[in-house]
């Protein structure tokens, strides 16, 4: 291990670094103060700004919010393929002990897919038409391990695919001849080749019908039971969330507003913004009310003073004009940005 | 009571290739219709594939159909010309899914407005258009100082399609065609989109026809719904009776499907099943999903009549009485 990666250790104050401690009690991701900003021309946008969670091995962790949020920008600088004019200021991305955002260009890229994997919003379409599954599958694998023989890499990608419930015969086929649901579960099976310790899935089922998404969800929970990942969906369908994940993050304008349990936040939402964001769902209980949230989301690079949701906010207070709100931690653990709740921390 | 609206025997067959023609039967022969003085929503239901753009297209005229007609206030669209034509097409609108694709991204907002007025001739005077204009953005819930001389892409998904829908409103049509309006729009937009439509429908006497593949907006905004499957008709009925007591079962994998969002409504309790397709090429579409299957689905079902305002074209409903296909709208309420 190479230097910057021990001092790394060294500052880090996760538990998970040390052997002798059960680690399945500790967070396998602990996202700490992450800062991404974009330059544009118009000027300089915060679109991430100091966002912190973690997630203990085996969970699974919806972010939600409205599109231009920041993301998919989160889950850029987590792989830390964030893309100039974007560039991470800050923040730490510790994944199993060890800090991505300190390690060597060539560090990062053996860490992808191995310690953690992201399947992209719109993977499906983004695999190669010309190539064969299998060829794509085993560049990703020879990338990562070049000294695997050629029969253990194919067993390899059998296994994953035979994971995602798709048969081996879909390694000798090419893109255009399978579904979308069976082209989305190739990228599934892709992401966990080597079985990472954490999954980002950004909407992974935004462009399939009900019952794919279902079988694409159901496909991600059994691969995630299998190497014992930590899974991140991300998405704007609070159903899907509330079927699928077991924390829920919102964002609003490239801040957590809030982090909390899925049942807390189905049963008693803090944040204004989840408020309206739980209250604007169509339900069976609820037919023909149409409760949308007023206003638009801001642009980042013209935010409002104070806090950013303040000119769409029911409960806004003089302070939230003019002081940005701090992330305060609740009774227990969970955690809200909003000056409602500043006093209680 | 005359009709807005009739399909009879409306049918599609796509041919594809010019030596070995390959065919793709869009739409079964259906048919349907829309009285004239109940305005009301309908939504056709059913995943990718399953013939709503085809139907939207041969609504609107720009699609033939294989067999069959489509008669609008009492005339054969495909002979309308002329000044009936014209208005024809401006008593029926349509509101698609991408909401960028019918901005021409070099025009202002204006323009998209200010053309329909021009060819309709809707105003006599500049300020005539103007308060027209403001007045359908008004109804859809914009303020025209947020978006009145900006181009398409400083406007968020939902502005574009609650302009989209300003446009068609600005017309005064009779029938509104949505196709998949707010698939591509944030969940907490689609809400005040959704509205925008009821109200359009109940406040202004607009019919409209909801096509979508998600079924939790239908059941909030629809009177009725078909449900198609690979072009034909599944179930047919109240909303409220097809989405809280599905009868056919590829109904109940859509509905069971749903990902509610509500933490004591769970997905999934029947598992998903597949079967080999043998023999059934022209029985039941939905045959080689379906657990409950038997020899006779290797034929295609009759629509029955489950209740006064439910049918299913589902074998399992075969003591039922049969309901004929050219009566369908029997089963729709208004
Ligand atoms: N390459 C880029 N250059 C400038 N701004 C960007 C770039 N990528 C994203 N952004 C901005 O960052 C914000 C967050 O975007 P994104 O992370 O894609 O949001 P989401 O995934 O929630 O829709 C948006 O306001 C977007 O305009
Ligand atoms: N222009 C076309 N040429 C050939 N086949 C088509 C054409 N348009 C649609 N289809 C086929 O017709 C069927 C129904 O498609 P469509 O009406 O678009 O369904 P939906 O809108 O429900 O997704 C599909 O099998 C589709 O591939
Ligand atoms: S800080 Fe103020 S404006 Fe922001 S969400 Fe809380 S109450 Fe509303
Ligand atoms: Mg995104
Ligand atoms: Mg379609």
């Amino acid at each position: 291990m190479n230097s910057i990666v021990a001092n790394a250790k060294k500052l880090n104050s996760s538990p998970a670094k040390s052997n002798k401690v059960d680690r399945s009690a500790f967070p396998i991701l602990d996202v700490k103060n992450l800062e991404v900003t974009y330059f544009t021309d118009a000027g300089r946008a915060v679109a991430l700004d100091d966002v912190s969670f973690s997630l203990k091995a085996g969970e699974k962790l919806g972010i939600v919010g409205e599109s231009g949020s920041g993301k998919s920008t989160l889950a850029l600088a987590m792989m830390r393929m964030i893309k100039s004019p974007g560039r991470i200021e800050s923040g730490k991305v510790i994944v199993g002990g060890d800090d991505l955002i300190e390690l060597s260009p060539e560090e990062m890229r053996q860490a992808r897919l191995q310690k953690i994997s992201y399947i992209p919003q719109g993977a499906m379409n983004s695999l190669n038409p010309v190539i064969r599954i299998g060829a794509q599958m085993v560049d990703a694998v020879r990338a990562h391990m070049p000294d695997e023989s050629k029969s253990e890499v194919y067993d390899r990608c059998i296994n994953s695919l035979r994971s995602v419930d798709l048969p081996a015969s879909v390694f000798k086929m090419h893109p255009h001849e399978l579904s979308g649901g069976m082209k989305q579960r190739v990228c599934i099976a892709i992401g966990i080749l080597l079985q990472p310790q954490v999954i980002i899935a950004d909407e992974p089922t935004s462009a399939l019908d009900v019952v794919t998404q279902r079988q694409v969800m159901e496909t991600i929970d059994k691969v995630q039971k299998q190497i014992n990942a930590a899974v991140i969906l991300i998405g704007h369908d609070m159903g899907l969330m509330a079927q699928f994940v077991d924390k829920v993050a919102v964002m609003y304008a490239g801040r957590l507003v809030e982090v909390c349990t899925v049942r807390e936040m189905f049963t008693d939402p803090k944040h204004p913004y989840s408020k309206a964001l739980i209250n604007c769902l169509p339900n069976l209980k609820n037919k023909g009310v149409f409760q949308g949230i007023p206003g638009l989301a801001p642009s980042l690079l013209r935010l409002p003073g104070g806090c950013a949701f303040n000119p769409r906010c029911e409960s806004v207070m003089d302070i939230c004009k003019t002081q940005r709100p701090e992330v305060a931690t609740l009774d227990g653990g969970r955690v809200v940005t909003c000056h409602k709740f500043t006093g209680e921390a | 009571m005359a009709n807005l609206l009739e399909l009879q025997n409306v049918s599609k067959v796509y041919s594809k290739g010019l030596i070995k023609p390959e065919q793709t039967t869009a739409l079964q022969p259906f048919s349907l219709n829309m009285g004239e003085d109940d305005p009301t929503i309908l939504t056709i239901a059913g995943e990718s594939g399953s013939g709503k753009t085809t139907l939207a297209m041969l609504l609107l005229g720009f699609i033939k159909p294989t067999t069959g007609q489509i008669i609008y206030r009492g005339r054969d669209i495909s002979t309308l010309r002329g000044a009936e034509k014209l208005e024809f097409r401006r008593e029926v609108q349509a509101v698609f899914q991408d909401p960028f694709a019918v901005f021409n991204p070099f025009y202002t907002v204006d323009h998209l407005l200010t053309v329909p007025i021009k060819r309709f001739k809707l105003a006599k005077s500049k300020t005539e258009a103007q308060d027209k204009i403001d007045e359908a953005l008004t109804a859809v819930g914009l303020r025209p100082e947020d978006v009145i001389g900006r181009f398409p892409h400083q406007l968020s998904g939902g502005q574009r399609q609650r302009i989209n829908v300003a446009r068609a409103l600005l017309l005064k049509p009779r029938l509104l065609i949505a196709d998949e309006p707010v698939s591509m729009v944030d969940a907490s937009l689609r809400a005040s989109i959704l509205e925008t439509l009821r109200n359009l429908q109940r406040d202004h006497g607009v019919s409209i026809i909801y096509i979508t593949h998600d079924l939790t907006t239908a059941y909030h905004i629809a009177n009725s719904i078909v449900v198609l499957y690979k072009g034909a008709v599944m179930e047919a009925g109240d909303v409220e009776t097809v989405i809280t007591s599905p009868s056919h079962p590829y109904t109940q994998l859509l509905i069971d499907s749903i990902p509610w969002p509500d933490l004591e409504q769970r997905w999934g309790k029947d598992k998903i099943f597949t079967r080999e397709n043998d023999g059934a090429e022209n029985g039941c579409p939905f045959y080689g999903r379906c657990a409950k299957a038997s020899d006779s689905c290797k034929t295609l079902s009759p629509m029955f009549r489950i209740e006064k305002y439910q049918a299913a074209s589902c074998y399992l409903y075969k003591d039922r009485p049969v309901v004929d296909l050219d009566k369908l709208s029997e089963t729709l309420p208004v």
